[in-house]
């Protein structure tokens, strides 16, 4: 049962200020890559604040270099990058919210995963994706194929487990009580 | 000393009056992760000076400082840091925990805090508090001193059964 309520927004009501950019940008979308949008919810109809879009999960890279050139779309700035544990199949859906300064405009682009598949790096087209997807293998074990240097960014190295999972219990301590060993490689 | 073992009257005055020198000067190492360290450089500053009961030299390395201020939140990451610097002290130490977060974890009962620094090192005095007020800070360092006179502190009781 899907119990998400309307989301209010900061500085004014967004449908009214971008529900005919937002619409057109659908459009544009839809045609440009058909059958690898999968779904579109927009706000009124869906009680969300910002458009989500799935995106096919092989496509991803093509679609935000797409989305962060394109005129008319110029979601040139990364927010964040997130997962969320569904429980359903599939298990993950890693979330990117985007933000565009020159229509001011938010977005957010959704891909759904399976328990142990990789998704495609957004390191070639941002920068600062690489700690953003550093913390979503460390908190939900996702894997980012062609990612330069996976690895635990939170947690300690020798941590077992990912913690932001459902099955990972709240109160699971793992007490270290000697130092992380520093590797030499990392040092320079 | 005596016959029987029992310490003479000029050494027992002597050790109070090392205990009195060393109360009176309490080096801390501020060791302030989040939001009490804030609280702890409110004690420390002109409002609610610390350094009236002679807690003034602040000496960021263990080696120079005998009073341990752990203020903050000590994540499972930060845990071995803080028994690292708290082994590099050199008797006699004092530990102070600082808040709700080092006492005991506070509101942080979740996979990555540190449920109470009491489980990685021997703290003397508890500051309750989610940040303390610095009444109450000044409180537990009167209270510490109190400690260190009577030679209560883990430290001073360890070195009493070795000397």
């Amino acid at each position: 049962m899907d119990i998400r309520q309307p989301v209010s927004t900061n500085y004014g009501n967004w449908i009214e200020k971008f529900g005919e950019l937002w619409k057109r940008q659908a459009e544009s979308l839809k045609e440009a890559f058909g059958a690898e949008i999968e779904q579109i919810l927009m706000p009124p109809n869906y009680p969300t604040d910002v458009p989500i879009i799935y995106v096919n999960k092989s496509s991803l890279p093509k679609v935000m270099a797409y989305l962060k050139d394109q005129s008319g779309f110029e979601y040139a700035f990364l927010s964040d990058i997130t997962a969320t544990d569904e429980e359903v199949e599939p298990r993950f859906e890693v979330v990117y919210n985007l933000f565009s300064h020159r229509h001011l405009s938010r977005i957010r682009i959704k891909t759904r995963v399976k328990e142990n598949e990789q998704v495609p790096t957004l390191v070639s087209v941002w920068k600062g994706a690489n700690w953003a997807e550093r913390e979503v293998y460390d908190m939900f074990g996702i894997r980012f194929e062609g990612h330069p240097d996976l690895r635990r960014i939170l947690m300690d190295g020798r941590w077992v487990g990912y913690p932001l999972r459902k099955d990972y219990p709240l109160r699971g301590y793992q007490v270290f009580s000697e130092p992380e060993p520093i590797d030499p490689k990392l040092l320079e | 000393m005596a016959k029987d073992g029992s310490v003479g009257y000029l050494t027992t005055r002597l050790n109070d009056f090392i205990n009195w020198g060393r109360k009176n000067a309490l080096w801390p190492l501020p060791f302030g992760t989040s939001c009490c360290g804030i609280e702890m450089m409110a004690t420390l500053c002109s409002d609610y000076d610390m350094s009236r009961f002679g807690a003034e030299v602040v000496r960021f390395s263990p080696r120079q400082s005998d009073l341990l201020i752990v203020a903050g939140i000590i994540n499972l990451k930060m845990a071995p840091v803080l028994k690292v610097v708290y082994d590099q002290m050199s008797d006699p130490k004092f530990v102070m925990s600082f808040g709700a977060c080092a006492s005991s974890g506070g509101i942080f009962n979740v996979y990555s805090v540190l449920q109470g620094i009491d489980t990685m090192i021997p703290v003397d005095v508890y500051v309750p508090g989610c940040p303390p007020a610095p009444e109450g800070v000044l409180h537990a360092l009167l209270r510490l001193q109190d400690m260190v006179a009577r030679g209560e502190t883990h430290s001073q009781r360890k070195m009493a059964i070795v000397s």
